[in-house]
């Protein structure tokens, strides 16, 4: 019983669901609706990275690459092609879709690590274009962001970007909840274990993790996008090496292929930096011990570990 | 009918000739053994018939007649050929159940998309290959351990079970790397008793296997390679009494010694 819920779509989406409502009774100030919806947004594209990293087994070092022309399309859309503010947005999520196609094509038919270093170089370029090219995205200090208005209605504000970003993760992890259990997660699973086997019993490898890269990098640019267009501004750090290291900590952190494992490690990576602000220059070297106990003690992630932990003691 | 024709493959690892102008071929219903000394080129010669490396310029391999030397392995498969690994390849982490639905992915018709939307044909394909997999395992005697994780499962009940996912692929032909190896008496009882039944559906089994006793009461056929050549093939009796099979297992002076037996 206990096993089954553990384990179950339905109770993973309730649960976050009844986390998403409760936040803002319990949120004591707008400050704190706008960290929770942050936290949502890197949920989500930490949630691409879930299904890359954890079903498919493939690491991308260059996600922030995507997040970056998620957010900038919607910046630079409107502001310098008259496009549409909600086009934009998702026109930059196919282009993100796109471009991992061209980068994952010829990089996912060779095995080994080609894709992480491949992606690595991919997000470097990205930040450096973003840096460079200032006539379109306005270089190093960022390019303004257009209101998004839908029906007329303007959105604006941090309790309505809270239901947008809140609305979003849902959807994404529902679709990512979708995925493990069908039969294309299941072969996503499969090469994980073993890609000798997968491809003996007719799997396409190399179009498997193609299909699981370009899923990832379309999820990263809605949450690009999303974040662009909530904190009305964007600058090329968004596309930071640092920040795709980061993106691919919230998943080892949260539990890899764990759908709330992503939930919990943007949490724990975008809420303690703020909490530790108050320990001023210690800040970073308190982040990083706290990681590191969290890896030394719960090994497979915190979500994962603690559903092991119900799991192995479940009748 | 001919399912399964491989003629004259061959590959060189550096200098070393593993498999030297290999030519068999398979009837359906026929279980065709491919034995021989460790390092004799068995498994290179499945990995060249599986298309795992390319069989040289005047390799030919046909699957019921097509000429199918140009696919890789995963095309190979939809072409109906099926194996199993000398190094178990199991997906560990996934139940035993699982590993067998995904064995049956090539008959699965939903997309991609379908999938990620969680359209409601995926809920009832799922339901499908479910079924479909449970009634193998059933068959295979391995319905007991559907839901365990294969990861925690005993090395003999993860030999069959690869055999239950390459049997998911629905293969006209099936290789099987050494799939006693390891096993208890028991087990090999009952894996010889599932070849000789997978042979009497129709499936061309090729069979790589050290235990001479199951290779010599369930083969039609035997092949004996030594140092990638072939060194004699026929009928299990034959291969048995055969100089050069015994010097090539027992050393020259067994040769001597089997000849004085055979007078
Ligand atoms: N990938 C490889 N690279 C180099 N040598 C190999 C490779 N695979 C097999 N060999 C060599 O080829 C020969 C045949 O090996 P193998 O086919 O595994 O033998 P068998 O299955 O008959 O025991 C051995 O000498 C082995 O060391
Ligand atoms: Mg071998």
């Amino acid at each position: 019983m206990l096993a089954a819920v553990v384990t179950s779509r339905l109770a993973t989406l309730l649960f976050l669901a009844l986390v998403i409502a409760v936040v803002p009774v319990l949120a004591p100030s707008s400050f704190y609706l706008r960290v929770a919806s942050l936290v949502w947004i890197f949920a989500l594209a930490a949630l691409g990275l879930t299904i890359l990293m954890g079903y498919a087994g493939q690491v991308s070092l260059g996600h922030a690459g995507f997040l970056g022309i998620g957010a900038y399309a919607v910046a630079v859309g409107p502001a310098r092609l008259g496009l549409d503010p909600l086009l934009s947005f998702f026109l930059g999520a196919a282009l993100c879709g796109l471009v991992a196609y061209a980068v994952g094509k010829p990089i996912l038919r060779l095995k080994g690590y080609y894709l992480a270093i491949a992606t690595l170089g991919f997000g470097l370029i990205v930040a450096l274009v973003l840096h460079s090219e200032a006539a379109v995205t306005g270089g190093p200090d960022g390019i303004q962001v257009a209101r998004i208005t839908l029906f007329g209605w303007r959105i604006s504000g941090a309790t309505t970007w809270y239901w947008v970003t809140a609305g979003a993760l849902m959807i994404g992890a529902a679709l990512a909840l979708n995925i493990a259990a069908s039969p294309s997660g299941r072969t996503l699973r499969a090469l994980h274990d073993s890609e000798v086997a997968a491809t003996g019993v007719g799997v396409d490898v190399a179009a498997r993790k193609l299909a699981a890269f370009v899923v990832s990098a379309v999820y990263a640019g809605v949450a690009g996008g999303l974040l662009a267009l909530m904190n009305g501004f964007i600058t090329p750090e968004t596309a930071s090496f640092m920040h795709s290291i980061e993106l691919v900590a919230m998943v080892i952190i949260g539990g890899t292929g764990s759908v709330l494992g992503a939930v919990v490690g943007s949490a724990f990576l975008t809420v303690l930096p703020q909490a530790l602000t108050i320990l001023q220059e210690y800040e970073q070297a308190v982040l990083g011990l706290l990681i590191m106990v969290f890896m030394i003690f719960l090994p497979a992630g915190i979500v994962s570990s603690l559903k092991r932990f119900v799991l192995d003691r479940a009748p | 009918m001919t399912i399964l024709e491989a003629e004259n493959l061959g590959i060189s690892f550096g200098g070393l000739r593993a498999v030297d102008g290999v030519s068999f071929a398979v009837a359906a219903g026929e279980v065709f053994s491919i034995i021989g000394p460790n390092g004799a080129g068995k498994t290179t010669l499945f990995n060249l018939v599986t298309g795992i490396y390319r069989a040289g310029r005047n390799g030919r391999i046909r699957i019921a007649g097509e000429d199918v030397t140009s696919l890789g392995p995963h095309l190979l498969v939809r072409r109906g050929m099926a194996r199993t690994f000398q190094n178990l390849q199991i997906f560990f982490r996934m139940t035993a159940l699982e590993n067998v639905m995904v064995g049956c992915h090539l008959s699965e018709k939903t997309s991609f998309l379908a999938d990620l939307f969680g359209w409601p044909t995926v809920a009832r394909q799922n339901r499908a290959t479910r079924e479909r997999a449970l009634a193998l395992m059933e068959r295979l005697g391995l319905a007991q351990y559907a839901r365990a994780e294969a990861g925690s499962l005993p090395y003999g009940v993860l030999k069959r079970l690869e055999i239950a996912r390459a049997l998911a692929t629905e293969p006209k032909v099936l290789l099987l790397d050494e799939p006693a190896a390891g096993c208890n008496a028991v087990e090999t009882e009952v894996l010889d008793r599932l070849i000789a039944d997978i042979a009497k559906s129709g499936v061309a089994v090729v069979l790589i296997e050290h235990d001479m006793k199951l290779v010599m009461k369930i083969s039609d056929r035997v092949l004996v390679l030594t140092h990638g050549r072939r060194l004699a093939e026929g009928a299990p009796a034959v291969v048995r009494n055969d100089a050069g099979v015994i010097s090539a297992y027992l050393g020259d002076a067994g040769a001597t010694e089997a000849n004085r037996a055979h007078g």
